[in-house]
């Protein structure tokens, strides 16, 4: 706001607007996306002449719009209905204004009574990942276009493959340049089994992109090679973090045990390499016993993975504490000695930036984006057992290690923030404009 | 009249090989033959023999005036008497020439300078010894691991019985004094210095092959030349680096044999002539006192500790290697001395510098590790290992000062044995002369306690 008052002279003109088509935001995340989503448009905004409009499924309300709009698909109108103001006020006066609704239902632009709508002529969204998901990456692209035809805007910007069809459906009704952003490929969360609705719909938006911006080299290698872009045409603009705040860092750690512990974090699944860090928790518990092994989370591996520790014998000191959510999360964290992510394929990984931000040292794999900025941690192939298993008894065993990657990790961290890569972003949208 | 002196550092430390926690205790071997006999005999192909055969036509050439020296660490002699005993013959043949000299330095080219004095001692006697043996003449000027110095250093080298050193040019300790002096120590004036020529001396070793340095390509007339137009009364021109700076790195290809070839003929046609370390203390003047309160080495811009130990890494593996040397010193094991000899060599700390994030070049070509903390870990592995077999030998429920004195001991009673034995022996002796035909049938030999 204050920058802002800094520059007051800005022309309208000069003005950057983008419309962004989101799936996640918080607080009502369910992974990374969501959080990047957050990170980015706050870091943007600190730029005084950007303007965001943010499209998502389903806003709860509760969404913080100091520094942008948002507009949800399911208070979009696509059928026309005579709805008077107080009842709209009733509706979403909270964070939508009935105005708004308004002048999104002047522009509805085809006959959608086919469809199943609600009384003010919504569609309805869950929007989380359900099983019907290709209908409702549909209907998303369809209130996209009311939304495309109301707005004013210089720029489109689509987070995941989930949104690239309303991109290019905002593309295609407002002749604006799309710039895609690529937080993950299906290459990374099937290991190369892709599916082919999937790979369609990502392919699709990316052929159709001004620009490709990727969250690392790993995943614009993805890009260039496994969905044949012109190199030229793909940018990586690495994530970074929010800092902590004030309610996170008052969380006191809770330690009842003089053991270390040692953390994995995240959905048990495949991608993620969860059996790696079983075997390497195995390895280091022949060495030494003070040592305990934390796996959180859910997923479709977990059964497996209990299995799996009961077969090796370790589940005494091999603990599946579930999902976490919240502020868990950071409890969960604080209470670590040491933070693991063997993820054989990683587009980011922003866990480990979050893991350092509270001082807890960080093994990760050399196969996750984050690996490519992240220097004061200790980075391992995924499949090398051996590797991360040294790592965990080096960090365990020498106070020094632990105290190094602890307080350089934490400095490090510190310095990656969402404005320098919000700036970026800023530069890319010049570029593709001719700005 | 000018002179140049060339001094060669020899060194390649014993580099461990992958060393995971679990084999603690289990396997005592720490070394990665594979990689140092491969490197060692590349760079004896590529630098040290043909660098040597070099050295020997010039010497021979110029009758005797062309002089070098060299300073070899005790572990790299170590691995050339292993993976290329040739090289060794070539520098004793050097040696008979009569115009090198050999200069003293640690044993395991260790930074116990700075971290123990006790061990620092031991070390430098040790190399002295080694260098004797080998090349039949014992060093009389000293240049530490990395050109590290200070004036508390200097009191220690002087006390072994140097009256020269060599140490680093470093800006910051001369400011706007010239290296092409010989100085003396502040707190000793029958120390003397010679310090490097950081400008020369990196202008062939770093910068001789960089297409994108202004004076590319250096050519013997021009680097000749600016040696004689330094003011005329500058006296010396400490040219030192890594003798690998011949052949491996900079390339054959970049023409750095022919411009060594070429040196001294331009050199004495502008009448400069070549001196060893010593040579040039006896025949120079000194100019006057400096001091050099804090260790100052030849390493990056800063010219200090900073890439040994600057980081708490590089200090904890340290603190606890230097933790058990009175232990190690009492010991006799020779493997175990071997060993820790071999640890202490200053590169396995280099390896874990954090330095290398902002400026990676230098490390990065030297380590044999992707990163800081794969070699800390190694190394931290490999200690602990090492740590468990001293106490093994001596359990640390036994101070030192009663470990020793049992020691002595066991060693005076040794002794006696000994010399009792002797005496039973001679008496033994004279009583069969006296008494022939008498079956000698004396008990031999009382219990001797057995030493552990």
């Amino acid at each position: 706001m204050l920058r802002r008052r800094l520059y007051p002279i800005i022309e309208r003109s000069e003005i950057m607007k983008a419309l962004m088509f989101g799936w996640e935001f918080p607080p009502h995340i369910l992974g990374g996306l969501g959080t990047a989503s957050f990170g980015l448009t706050r870091g943007m905004a600190l730029q005084p002449d950007m303007e965001i409009t943010f499209v998502i499924p389903k806003p709860f309300g509760d969404e913080d719009q100091s520094f942008l709009k948002i507009i949800g698909a399911c208070n979009t109108p696509v059928v026309w209905h005579d709805v008077n103001w107080d009842t709209l006020e009733n509706r979403f006066g909270s964070y939508m204004s009935p105005q708004q609704y308004y002048d999104l239902r002047s522009h509805i632009y085809a006959d959608f009574r086919y469809l199943h709508t609600n009384d003010l002529g919504c569609i309805e969204f869950s929007g989380r990942y359900p099983d019907n998901l290709l209908e409702e990456i549909n209907n998303y692209s369809i209130c996209a276009g009311v939304i495309a035809r109301t707005e004013e805007f210089d720029i489109i910007h689509s987070h995941d493959w989930l949104t690239y069809p309303a991109g290019i459906h905002a593309k295609n009704v407002s002749g604006k340049p799309l710039v895609i952003h690529v937080h993950a490929t299906d290459f990374d969360r099937s290991r190369g089994n892709v599916n082919p609705d999937v790979y369609r719909i990502e392919k699709d938006g990316m052929d159709n992109a001004d620009h490709i911006i990727c969250v690392s080299n790993l995943t614009r290698n993805t890009v260039i090679n496994n969905y044949h872009q012109d190199p030229a045409k793909v940018s990586t603009v690495h994530n970074a973090v929010e800092p902590v705040s004030r309610e996170i860092e008052e969380i006191e750690p809770i330690r009842h045990t003089q053991q270390k512990i040692v953390t994995f974090l995240g959905r048990i699944t495949m991608q993620k390499g969860p059996e790696y860090f079983v075997e390497a928790a195995y390895r280091v518990l022949q060495k030494t016993d003070k040592v305990r092994f934390v796996m959180a989370g859910s997923g479709d591996m977990m059964d497996a993975m209990i299995r799996l520790v009961a077969k090796r014998g370790i589940a005494d000191k091999f603990h599946f504490p579930g999902f976490q959510k919240g502020k868990q999360v950071y409890t969960m964290l604080k209470s670590s000695d040491v933070y693991i992510m063997p993820s054989v394929s990683e587009p980011f990984g922003i866990s480990p930036l979050e893991a350092m931000q509270v001082g807890v040292p960080s093994i990760i794999s050399k196969q996750s984006g984050c690996a490519e900025i992240l220097n004061n941690v200790i980075k391992t192939d995924y499949w090398d057992i051996d590797a991360i298993a040294d790592a965990i008894y080096s960090i365990v065993t020498y106070p020094a290690m632990y105290k190094f990657l602890r307080e350089q990790g934490k400095a490090e961290v510190d310095e990656i923030k969402w404005e320098y890569a919000g700036r970026k972003v800023r530069k890319i949208y010049d570029q593709v404009l001719g700005r | 009249m000018k002179t140049i002196c060339f001094y060669f550092q020899i060194h390649q430390p014993f580099r461990l090989k992958r060393y995971r926690f679990f084999d603690i205790g289990e396997d005592h071997y720490y070394y990665d033959d594979f990689t140092n006999e491969q490197i060692m005999q590349r760079v004896a192909a590529n630098s040290f023999l043909p660098a040597n055969q070099l050295l020997l036509e010039l010497i021979n050439a110029h009758k005797g005036k062309f002089r070098v020296a060299f300073s070899f660490s005790g572990v790299a002699l170590d691995q050339l008497e292993l993976y290329a005993p040739e090289v060794i013959e070539s520098f004793q043949q050097l040696a008979k020439t009569g115009c090198v000299e050999f200069l003293a330095e640690t044993y395991a080219h260790s930074l116990s300078s700075v971290m123990d004095e006790d061990e620092f001692r031991l070390q430098v006697r040790q190399q002295q010894k080694h260098i004797e043996r080998l090349f039949g003449m014992k060093p009389k000027a000293f240049r530490n691991t990395e050109l590290i110095y200070s004036d508390e250093i200097g009191e220690i080298i002087y006390s072994l019985g140097f009256k020269t050193v060599i140490t680093d040019g470093a800006k910051a300790v001369l400011g706007w004094k010239s290296p092409n002096f010989v100085y003396q120590s502040a707190t000793n004036p029958n120390l003397k210095l010679l310090l490097k020529n950081n400008k020369l001396s990196d202008d062939i070793a770093f910068r001789f092959s960089n297409y994108n340095w202004s004076e590319y390509p250096l050519v013997a007339d021009k680097f000749i030349d600016w040696i004689v137009r330094t003011p005329d009364n500058e006296q010396v021109v400490n040219l030192f680096m890594n003798y690998e700076t011949f052949g491996n790195l900079q390339p054959r290809e970049s023409g750095i044999f022919d411009f060594l070839r070429a040196l001294p003929a331009f050199a004495f046609k502008q009448g400069i002539e070549f001196l060893t370390p010593s040579e040039v203390t006896l025949k120079l003047k000194t100019v006057g006192p400096i001091s050099i309160p804090n260790p100052i080495s030849w390493a990056d811009e800063e010219n200090d500790l900073s890439s040994w130990m600057g980081n708490d890494l590089q200090r904890e593996a340290l603190t606890k290697l230097y933790s058990v040397a009175e232990r190690v010193r009492l010991c006799k094991d020779h493997r175990l001395l071997q060993d820790w000899n071999y640890l202490q060599t200053s590169d396995h700390f280099f390896y874990m510098s954090t330095k290398q994030f902002t400026d990676g070049g230098l490390y990065k070509y030297f380590s044999p590790y992707d990163s800081p903390f794969e070699a800390f870990t190694n190394y931290m592995n490999v200690l602990s290992d090492f740590m468990e077999r001293v106490e093994a030998q001596y359990p640390t429920s036994v101070d030192n000062e009663e470990l020793n004195s049992l020691l002595t001991t066991i060693e005076n009673q040794e002794k006696t044995i000994a010399s009792l034995e002797k005496e039973v022996r001679q008496l033994r002796r004279s009583s069969a002369r006296s008494e022939k035909p008498a079956p000698a049938k004396a008990p031999r030999k009382a219990a001797a306690p057995k030493k552990k």
